[in-house]
């Protein structure tokens, strides 16, 4: 009989932080100890807490042990699992409204108390390669229901009333593409149901942890959309990069196979779908619809115009619809729990929930899955826990490249589509990037634009030399060289890229510019005109001073630089040479008496 | 995105062309065969030098200058050889923004290496990489894909100690 079931997160962010070795510290622990048949070690999919890693919980009691290494395995085997008492040392604690540290279940924790989790509510729940685990919680019983009970258009007026918009960025409505790629070429001999899982977004990962949590969900809902588009035929284009997402994807298809829920006849209705990975080599231009399918094609992955539209002509020629993995992974719960039910989350335009990957200068990083319509202050500071280092919020950046900044002015905007998009950024694929006090808004735009530049097809003009002459002029304006008149070419180049670029990618790769310009204009003509650099990151306009009255000539620093910028006799006061000066920090840190400083 | 075709003589070996000419075998009559055909060369050698995109193209009735096509588009393939330690520094925005820029310049100057290309021993290979999805523990580097998180540049000298 097993007792107790210890659940050890296998995703990305805890792998990295050492979850393999503690998994089988575990159970060769558990085995030695003679436990094996009362105790079960799972390894789940992500819970979204990666900050927190490894993370491991142990049923039914539901104790949350943070940040695990193999060397604490013996103590929790022997204290928790054999004596049943935990070890309290190791579990993770909230501080409460009472200032008392308290010893805190995953699901009572501040992170996840606000979460309202649809799309990843079997992350970090399930064996994600076990499919007996994802039918026990209702899995395949949606797709049961569409092929036993609903016509094709049922099924589409279903995802139609709820509301359902694309996870993706661009949110078009989910049921009008399966619509259209329905009955817009009703006499077409193949149709197919594509999955991008490219996520490009650098610093999205939910896509990754649905794939690596739950990826028999993403295969049904695949299935159903198979079955309302009438296609038999389902690719997968999914990151070359996301080795544990291809695996357990690859394994999922597998057993799928074997129980008849993928494949021909599929469970006895007479219904045929298969679903075929392609994986992707990095290049963000195929996250574009158009791209993306090129890319499977097997040629270089350049956008094509549109019309013709992908539900009239796609991949391979063919009526094709393309949605992205969190997509599909409110799909089943749709169908299960009702179009009404998913409408009742969310705003007037935005339905349902969205997930968002917090990371850069947050407390909590991870994942998190919020009703849309919920701030951004409620995201950053109840479910994030703020800005780590007692540091003043600035800014937030979503929608990656494509997107644009929240500042303090719109933290109590509801979040969804249309207020992103009024407030000049854009809900993209929900990576939300959170940055303080230290992070240089034009350093930012750049190093955004600089990924657009290299990310660039080259296939339009646009795009490929414009925004390489936005990069050349943000370039002149960090090396303090800018004008007053660059600020205005640099807004005037970016207008005419984002109305003439053929894709996506070209038609939003200004839009960093065009947020930090909005918002944070004072500090661009502090580059420019007063030549410094407000957050002081960008070195070329950083001046090192030493300061006579504190400095005692201990010659430190002048044996440190690595140019010989600093000159000075023992006991008096030093000076730097700002002609030398390599701006590399490296006396300033290394000064005892604090007499160094930048501005 | 700018690739530039390797220095390195070409050393591959009868049995790697062997597993080459299977691999097209089996991607054959695939629609859009191509990406995983050169995947999978890329795995038999390690990067995809021009002598093996004219196998391709060879064998596929296509021209070296379609192949040369799609290698030379996406990042994942390279046309270099990576070092025996291939160091990887995401500079994915969540990692930017905590420094991981700091990170890359200081294994760049330990190890005398630009970030893009590899020693001249071939040893190391230094390469700045997009998003790996460990935003939790950003800054994140990966050497030959064991992963460390939560760098500060001063972590540098001791981790690469390991790679002596």
């Amino acid at each position: 009989m097993i007792r107790s079931h210890v659940l050890i997160c296998g995703g990305t962010g805890c792998s990295a932080s050492g979850s393999g070795a503690v998994k089988e510290a575990l159970e060769a622990e558990i085995a030695a100890k003679g436990l094996a048949d009362e105790v079960k070690v799972v390894q789940t999919g992500c819970f979204g807490l990666c900050a927190l890693g490894p993370i491991m919980i142990v049923y039914p009691e539901g104790t949350f042990y943070h940040s695990v290494t193999a060397e604490n395995v013996p103590e929790i085997v022997e204290e928790h699992l054999l004596k049943g008492r935990p070890v309290t040392r190791l579990v993770y604690h909230e501080v409460n409204d009472d200032d008392v540290k308290h010893a805190t279940s995953l699901s009572e924790t501040v992170f996840y108390k606000k979460q309202k989790r649809v799309a990843l509510r079997n992350c970090g729940v399930i064996n994600p390669e076990n499919i007996d685990e994802y039918i026990g919680v209702d899995g395949y019983r949606a797709l049961a229901k569409v092929l036993t009970e609903m016509t094709p258009e049922q099924v589409i007026d279903v995802i139609l009333a709820s509301g359902l918009r694309g996870r993706g960025g661009a949110g078009f409505p989910t049921g009008r593409k399966w619509q259209m790629a329905r009955n817009l070429v009703p006499d077409a001999d193949q149709k197919f149901v594509c999955c991008n899982a490219d996520e490009g977004d650098p610093g999205a990962f939910m896509d990754r942890s649905i794939l690596e949590g739950d990826p028999h969900a993403v295969l049904e809902a695949m299935t159903i959309a198979g079955y309302a588009i009438g296609s038999n035929q389902g690719y997968i284009y999914v990151r070359a990069e996301y080795p544990i997402a291809i695996k357990r994807l690859e394994i999922a298809i597998g057993q799928a196979h074997e129980y008849g829920l993928l494949g021909d006849n599929i469970l006895g209705t007479g219904f045929s779908f298969d679903i075929k990975l392609r994986f992707g080599a990095g290049a963000f231009v195929c996250g574009e619809e158009t791209a993306l399918m090129t890319s499977i094609e097997g040629n270089r992955g350049e956008p094509r115009p549109r019309p013709p539209f992908p539900a009239v002509k796609g991949l391979f020629g063919k009526p094709t619809i393309l949605n992205n993995v969190e997509t599909y992974a409110n799909i089943c719960q749709i169908i299960l729990n009702g179009p009404e039910w998913f409408a009742s989350m969310g705003t007037e335009t935005s339905k349902g929930t969205k997930v968002f990957a917090l990371g850069g200068k947050i407390q909590n990083t991870g994942l998190v899955e919020v009703p849309m319509g919920t701030t951004l202050r409620e995201v950053i500071y109840d479910i994030g826990g703020g800005i780590p280092n007692g540091k003043k919020f600035k800014a937030a950046q979503t929608g990656g490249p494509s997107g644009g900044c929240i500042t303090t002015e719109n933290l109590d905007t509801p979040i969804d589509y249309e207020n992103l998009m009024r407030i000049g950024s854009m809900m993209g694929s929900g990576g939300l990037i959170v940055m303080d006090e230290d992070t240089c808004m034009v350093d930012i735009a750049r190093f955004f634009l600089e990924f657009t530049v290299d990310e660039s097809c080259g296939k339009c003009t646009p795009c490929r030399v414009g925004t390489k002459r936005m990069l050349e002029i943000l370039d002149k304006i960090i090396a303090g060289n800018g004008t007053l008149e660059d600020i205005d070419r640099l807004e005037e180049l970016a207008n005419y890229i984002k109305s003439s670029s053929l894709c996506g990618l070209g038609q939003t790769a200004p839009n960093p510019i065009l947020s930090t310009l909005r918002y944070f204009r004072d500090e661009y003509i502090a580059h420019v005109v007063d030549k410094k650099c407000p957050a002081g990151v960008c070195k070329s306009l950083l001046r090192y001073k030493i300061d006579p009255a504190k400095c005692k000539g201990c010659t430190l620093c002048a044996r440190k630089c690595p140019v010989g910028a600093i000159s000075g006799s023992v006991r008096e006061a030093h000076t730097i040479d700002a002609a030398k000066c390599i701006k590399c920090g490296v006396c300033m840190s290394t000064c005892k008496f604090g007499a160094i400083s930048r501005a | 995105m700018k690739k530039k075709l390797t220095t390195v003589m070409f050393r591959g070996t009868k049995a790697q062309e062997e597993k080459l000419l299977s691999v097209i075998e089996k991607y054959r009559d695939t629609e859009g065969f191509m990406m995983p055909i050169l995947q999978e060369a890329q795995e038999i050698y390690g990067y995809l030098p021009i002598e093996v995109m004219r196998i391709i193209a060879k064998e596929t009735d296509t021209s070296v200058e379609e192949v040369f096509g799609v290698a030379s588009f996406y990042s994942q393939f390279s046309l270099n050889p990576k070092g025996q330690v291939a160091i990887s520094v995401c500079l994915g925005t969540a990692c930017y923004v905590k420094g991981s820029g700091q990170v890359l310049e200081k294994i760049s100057e330990v190890l005398g290496v630009s970030p893009g290309s590899t020693s001249p021993d071939g040893r190391y290979s230094l390469e700045a990489t997009r998003c790996i999805g460990a935003c939790g523990l950003a800054p994140v580097m990966t050497v030959n894909n064991e992963v460390y998180g939560r760098l500060v540049p001063a972590d540098v000298p001791g981790i690469l100690e390991k790679y002596r």
